[in-house]
């Protein structure tokens, strides 16, 4: 018996303090789940010797982790948020990253819509379409509530789901009962189980989807790792990863315009949604 | 069914990745098997032997908490081990470790509860004699556990099971960060929300084929620790 706790502690005390060097980010399902972090972090890891821990939520979720003081670095992609958390004294530093945009997606040869307010208005106006709504307070979530209400539509009913769940379970749910949902370029790019499903709309100015950069406060939260935390910004903002950020493509599509740079011309219309050519 | 054809060519295709995928799942759930039996099998003998106040609140109480939703066990662990909460300072949130306490958690009263059932049956069986030797009360509760060490392996096991096979804690408590926290359960759930149901489903199988081995060694255990006390 004595061996077994002994055992049990030492398995315990290695995996606790297996690790020094490294920061923990709160950041989106939209960006771990289009494979950017599997592609970034390491050319990181190895320049820095830091190793970067990735928590993926919700946005919501991750501004809480972070408020909770559980992450040194929050990336998410809903700006208003961003700014209160900041504004509340919880976070430091805010900076453009990149973006990409949203787009609504759903059965192909449906129906074909003129627009994003064409779309949405028929959807609540109509008992033949069903739309998916994450329901998570996730930043596509919380994008997806400014349109409804930017169009002065109250999403309500039976065609309106909302199904609390990711990004992935969100298309995941589309494909297999034909409905409308509004995703994250980077994700729906990446999703292997399209099925049916196809972009029909996209490309208007409420779809811009900005990621930002917080560190977070370490006169909040001392414990905080400020100066790696530091060093991480400034690298994911630098001209070099920059670059590379713009380089990530995932079977020819880019996934993500950066935009650290402000001289930099912003196209609304993210590039992402063309091919890219060399 | 092509899908399950290239699930388990990616099987087979085993990758180091996903060996240490596996790996850490197994050492995870293992460890806290083994903290929860140090503290469930004891105190279940004891709930068999002893009777004492409160002795059937604490039956119910902890037949009740097996069927505790790991979701809710994640949570109350989360919030004991954040930053903001009790014990933050010590920064295991989002570690191998906090997954450990989750799973202990969370397979404690079924450890708790299958020990009691072992072990009440031998007590009937053996109260007299263990009475008339007037042993201590901690040989008392040695010889049972021992004399009752199959059963009780038998519900290691299916602890351990519920360990290796729940979700819900582990992705609150660890993050499923990747290469650090990221176990079979939570790679199952992350593959299937990026639509790559394939390899959401190999790793279900090889999660499958690991619940498999164990019921057959609960299975092989079982008969042994029959076919012995017959013998003897």
């Amino acid at each position: 018996m004595r061996f077994i706790t002994a055992c049990c502690f030492l398995l315990f005390s290695t995996m606790t303090f297996a690790e020094d060097k490294f920061i923990t980010i709160a950041s989106t399902t939209s960006t771990q789940n289009s494979g950017l972090y599997d592609y970034l972090l390491p050319q990181f890891t190895k320049e820095t010797g830091i190793d970067v821990r990735v928590v993926a939520v919700g946005t919501g979720q991750a501004i809480k982790i972070a408020k909770n003081g559980d992450a040194d670095v929050l990336l998410v992609h809903h700006r208003s948020s961003e700014d209160a958390f900041v504004a509340d004294g919880f976070g430091i530093d805010r900076r453009d990253v990149m973006y990409n945009d949203f787009v609504l997606v759903g059965p192909k040869d449906k129906a074909n819509f003129e627009n994003l307010e064409a779309a949405l208005t028929t959807f609540s106006s109509s008992n033949d379409y069903t739309f998916v709504s994450r329901g998570d307070d996730s930043g596509t979530h919380k994008r997806e509530r400014e349109l409804w209400a930017a169009f002065n539509l109250s999403p309500q009913g039976d065609w309106y789901r909302e199904i609390g769940a990711g990004m992935g379970a969100a298309l995941n749910m589309s494909a297999s009962i034909e409905a409308y949902t509004l995703s994250d370029r980077g994700t729906w790019l990446s999703f292997g189980n399209k099925g049916n499903l196809d972009i029909v709309a996209q490309g208007e100015d409420m779809l811009f989807n900005p990621y930002g950069i917080i560190l977070v406060n370490p006169a909040k939260h001392p414990h905080v790792k400020i100066d790696m935390a530091r060093q991480f910004s400034d690298w994911i903002i630098s001209d070099r990863t920059q670059s590379i950020i713009g380089e990530f493509t995932l079977n020819g599509m880019q996934l993500f315009c950066p935009n650290a740079n402000p001289e930099q011309n912003i196209d609304v219309i993210c590039p992402s949604s063309v091919p890219k050519v060399d | 069914m092509s899908i399950l054809g290239q699930a388990i060519d990616l099987v087979l295709s085993a990758d180091a990745e996903l060996g240490r995928i596996v790996g850490l799942s197994l050492r995870v759930s293992l460890t806290a098997t083994l903290i929860a039996s140090l503290f469930a099998i004891p105190m279940g003998a004891a709930l068999a032997i002893w009777n004492f106040r409160f002795r059937q609140v604490l039956i119910v109480i902890s037949t009740s908490l097996m069927a505790l939703p790991p979701v809710v066990v994640g949570l109350m662990v989360y919030l004991l081990l954040s930053r903001a909460g009790p014990l933050g300072s010590y920064g295991i949130l989002f570690t191998p470790a906090a997954m450990i306490i989750a799973q202990s958690v969370l397979i404690f009263p079924i450890v708790l509860a299958l020990t009691r059932e072992a072990i009440l049956p031998l007590n009937r069986d053996y109260e007299n004699l263990l009475n008339a030797l007037n042993v201590s009360p901690t040989q008392r509760l040695k010889t049972l556990i021992w004399d009752a060490r199959f059963a009780i392996v038998t519900a290691l096991l299916a602890g351990f099971g519920r360990a290796l096979a729940e979700v819900g804690a582990v992705i609150i408590v660890g993050g499923n960060i990747a290469g650090f926290t990221r176990v079979m359960t939570t790679t199952i759930a992350l593959e299937t929300s990026k639509g790559n149901l394939q390899l959401a489903l190999a790793l279900g199988i090889i999660l499958l084929s690991i619940a498999f081995a164990i019921n057959i060694l609960i299975h092989w255990i079982g008969s042994f620790g029959r076919k012995y006390q017959v013998v003897r």
